[in-house]
């Protein structure tokens, strides 16, 4: 692929961008005085800034090139990520999940699966997301380096070096609220670096209409039917009619329900997000605030993929291609950057790109650094230490924790295979979370025996289907099938993915209720108080004005999304 | 809040706008082929400068604000 070349406009908006981050980070390092301020921004955050971050938070790498690739080879049916699983899921934290995770004061999830239950659990919990949050955040460096590399022709080890520089100042001075800070500052760079694109795509292809005619020569050439690439809900009666492979109940139970859920109701990353709001009501509109923007996201991180291949598939050969003659669906969206951006917004859309990264790389870190500092440290090696020694860890971790995810950086250019699997067991992980922490929350009854071992029969019921399947097309071994015989043949990855998620979700469910009924509880409803749905008072809104009710926005958030889905159906 | 946010988002904003727009002024107009003969440097540049103002003029306002009320101190709003 022939590289970009950037002038020196380019590069001057790339240092104005740089001088800002390390400035905010500057700016903030002399309100870090305790452990609560550097990890949770001592609860301070307004609404809005907690809900931007959010939301950017997870704007890692995975998001904009990752859905730029599916919205080219999926088309629209890669919305479902928002309008059918993140959106719902996001209500569903704010409305009903917030008030444990706020109101029982816990500093990470892991602490409150710790209240609820036992060590065990919180443990368990605790060291698979430290070690996860590092492999992503390494995953996020090394697909950066590897993309500059590709388009701009710039040496891997020095984009390793300086992203890892730059995101450890700015969190080892001003903590999470730098790092919020800074995600909110990302968040409209995204917004103003991929607008200009997909406008200019738009118009080129001749608007929505345009899109269509051309998005429908694709899918007749993919052998589907014409609406295939255009429309989200249409053509899911059957796995073979569209180019995801899945059937509608697959759909909204893997991806819908167990693993959006599970994503946005459970993973620290983001819940660290809300737990910083000011107030327990900022907390539980930051979730519902975020969903607005969040809802609007595929018009800037699917739709250019959708333009590329349309460009591509109707004979402007646009896309590089694989080896195999497939095109590089992931490069849809930098190679779309180069297409139609002159020097000077170029040198915006890169911006926003690594900004993108690296907002993905400080949500990890300041993730990771309060989960060791708290749940794996503080509770097992070093307890009962002053405030400050827990705040000079805090610093440290972060330190040990980017030099861990420039390791893992590194690990990816030389094993691909082994992070294929780590993502893959985290992916095992994930999936059961969500039952644990629904029993958790909704019914007293649920034990820590239960949660334990209802997890780690989940784990494993995810582990047996997938290796007793295999996607279209691959071979037995990561991809599935490991224990050597196909039971059954999924057409596409994604499909083989859901389907696990279902299994192992509705294992663990199952698990922990006969587990939980044959183990005696270990905590009172005394102790309970505040940490499940039964035992704790009604929070009641009257106080606050109507539209600031979280309710209130919950139905607009869903009936906003409910529009969208039937416009695009 | 502990650094009105608004402040240095109104800022590298208003600056981007200002760079954008005189590029798109000096520079040569056949770069704009690809983007479909738009000079969108000069335009996004404006765009990008009345947000970074409009930013920065909420920023100053609720500053107003505050040095307004500064002797009337505000109830933090605590936890719940």
């Amino acid at each position: 692929m022939q590289h970009i070349d950037l002038s020196a406009i380019d590069r001057a908006i790339l240092v104005v961008y740089f001088a800002f981050v390390l400035g905010i980070g500057w700016a903030l390092r002399r309100f870090v005085k305790s452990s609560e301020d550097f990890f949770l921004s001592g609860r301070s955050i307004p609404a809005w800034i907690a809900g931007l971050a959010f939301i950017s938070a997870n704007l890692g790498a995975q998001e904009v090139i990752g859905m730029g690739a599916s919205g080219a080879k999926y088309g629209m049916m890669t919305s479902h990520f928002y309008w059918l699983g993140a959106i719902p899921a996001m209500v569903f934290v704010g409305i009903f999940m917030m008030p444990f995770y706020y109101g029982s004061r816990a500093r990470s999830v892991p602490e409150y699966l710790k209240l609820r239950f036992d060590e065990k659990t919180r443990g368990f919990n605790a060291i698979t997301f430290a070690v996860m949050t590092v492999f992503s955040s390494g995953i996020s460096m090394y697909a950066l380096a590897k993309l500059l590399e590709l388009i701009l022709g710039w040496n891997f080890h020095t984009s390793v070096i300086l992203s890892a520089a730059i995101v450890l100042a700015y969190i080892f001075l001003g903590g999470l609220t730098s790092a919020i800070y800074n995600e909110v500052l990302q968040f409209f760079l995204i917004v103003m670096g991929f607008l200009p694109l997909v406008l200019l795509g738009l118009k080129d292809v001749g608007g929505w209409d345009g899109l269509t005619a051309k998005l429908n020569t694709v899918a007749t050439n993919a052998g589907y039917a014409p609406g295939a690439w255009s429309s989200s809900w249409r053509h899911l009666d059957a796995a073979s009619s569209n180019p995801m492979g899945v059937e509608w109940f697959g759909l909204v139970m893997g991806l819908g329900f167990v693993l959006s859920f599970g994503y946005w109701c459970t993973d620290f990353l983001v819940v660290q997000r809300a737990m910083a709001a000011d107030s327990m009501s900022a907390a539980r509109r930051t979730p519902l605030l975020a969903a607005i923007p969040k809802m609007l996201f595929p018009a800037l991180v699917i739709l250019p993929g959708m333009i590329a291949i349309a460009m591509h598939g109707t004979g402007g050969g646009l896309l590089p291609l694989e080896s195999d003659g497939t095109p590089n669906y992931n490069l849809a969206v930098p190679v779309m950057l180069g297409h139609y951006l002159p020097s000077g917004l170029l040198g915006l859309g890169l911006t926003a790109l690594m900004a993108s990264f690296m907002s993905g790389m400080a949500g990890n870190v300041t993730a990771f650094n309060a989960v060791w500092t708290y749940d794996i440290y503080q509770s097992h090696i070093r307890p009962g230490q002053s405030d400050q020694h827990y705040l000079r860890m805090g610093q440290l971790a972060t330190v040990f924790g980017i030099l861990l995810s420039v390791l893992a950086a590194y690990a990816a250019t030389r094993f691909n295979n082994i992070l294929d699997m780590l993502q893959l067991v985290f992916a095992f992980v994930n999936a059961p979370l969500f039952a644990t922490f629904l029993l958790g929350m909704f019914w007293r009854c649920t034990t820590g025996h239960g949660a334990f071992y209802g997890l780690l029969v989940g784990t494993a019921a995810a582990a047996v289907h997938h290796g007793l399947v295999l996607p279209h097309g691959a071979t037995p071994g990561l991809k599935g099938a490991f224990f050597g015989t196909v039971l059954h043949t999924y057409p596409s990855e994604m499909a083989q993915n859901f389907w696990t998620a279902i299994f192992a979700w509705s294992a663990c469910f199952v698990a922990t209720i006969v587990i939980s009924l044959a183990t005696r509880r270990n905590k009172s409803d005394d102790e309970l108080k505040g940490l499940v749905y039964a035992l704790t008072p009604r929070l009641t809104d009257h106080e606050i004005v109507w539209y600031k009710r979280p309710a209130t926005l919950a139905v607009l958030v869903l009936g906003l999304t409910l529009v969208l889905n039937v416009i695009f159906w | 809040m502990k650094l009105d946010l608004r402040l240095p988002i109104g800022l590298m904003f208003a600056i981007f706008g200002v760079m954008l727009t005189l590029y798109g002024l000096a520079s040569d107009p056949a770069i704009y082929a690809r983007s479909l003969g738009i000079n969108v440097n000069l335009w996004w540049g404006l765009v990008l400068l009345v947000f970074g103002l409009v930013m920065l003029g909420f920023a100053l306002r609720a500053q107003r604000a505050r040095g307004a009320s500064s002797s009337v101190p505000t109830p933090r709003s605590g936890p719940e």
